[in-house]
């Protein structure tokens, strides 16, 4: 059976799919997946995913309606209003949520890791995360990871 | 064609076509026939892709007027 392992290091909505969709995929086609969420990724472990966010600020490629100076970027609830429009294009684009995406990975056994080290540094409740996933360090990724045909940074 | 089971996935994107082929499948027999209609364009190269990684044999494909219909045939 082929492998793939992800690092997903990032919690914001759009560097969220990536991880997720092609874990769900590679389990389809018969990987034996595992993710490994480390800093900010661990945010995509929250049992509720409404505070998965994305910001237009110090994100220039991002594709907006009306060019938007990153003075008005700043003014409160951009952030807020941005990942609603975002989430609205995803919708009218069908692109499943976030949610359902992490449902189908969970769905097809894809093993999520929670870095241990994270959780301690900023002191996260682990009663807010998934249940049926593990905690572990770097050598618990690379256990894994060292045996892969994919191996993926994001 | 003749098929046993129908997938409707118009409407979605990359990966719910896949993700949801595969559902279909495990709930099917070896030699049994899903077709699949979808309008996402990238499911072309996807489906063939599917087939080639996982064995079931994508027996034709069409298009018309901005769909595609995939016949998969479960391994």
């Amino acid at each position: 059976m082929k492998k793939m392992a992800i690092i997903a290091s990032k919690g914001t909505l759009d560097m969220a799919y990536p991880p997720f969709i092609l874990a769900s995929t590679a389990a389809a086609l018969g990987y034996e997946v595992q993710v490994f969420f480390t800093f900010y990724g661990l945010q995509l472990l929250r049992k509720d995913l409404s505070s998965v966010m994305i910001s237009p600020l110090a994100n220039p490629a991002m594709p907006m309606p009306v060019p938007m100076p990153v003075m008005v970027q700043m003014l409160p609830g951009m952030e807020s209003m941005a990942t609603l429009m975002m989430k609205q294009k995803l919708k009218k684009h069908g692109v499943a949520s976030l949610q359902e995406v992490r449902d189908m990975c969970l769905e097809a056994e894809v093993k999520f890791v929670a870095c241990q080290m994270t959780v301690d540094l900023f002191e996260f409740d682990k009663s807010e995360f998934l249940e049926n996933i593990e905690y572990g360090g770097a050598a618990t990724f690379l256990g894994f990871a060292g045996d892969t045909d994919i191996c993926l940074f994001v | 064609m003749n098929f046993d089971k129908e997938l409707d996935v118009r409407g979605m994107s990359c990966p719910m076509p896949i993700l949801k082929t595969k559902k279909s499948l495990n709930d099917m027999t070896t030699g049994q026939v899903l077709k699949i209609v979808a309008t996402d364009a990238g499911s072309i190269k996807d489906m063939q892709s599917f087939s080639t990684q996982t064995g079931n044999t994508l027996v034709a494909h069409t298009e018309q007027n901005g769909e595609y219909t995939f016949f998969m045939q479960k391994k």
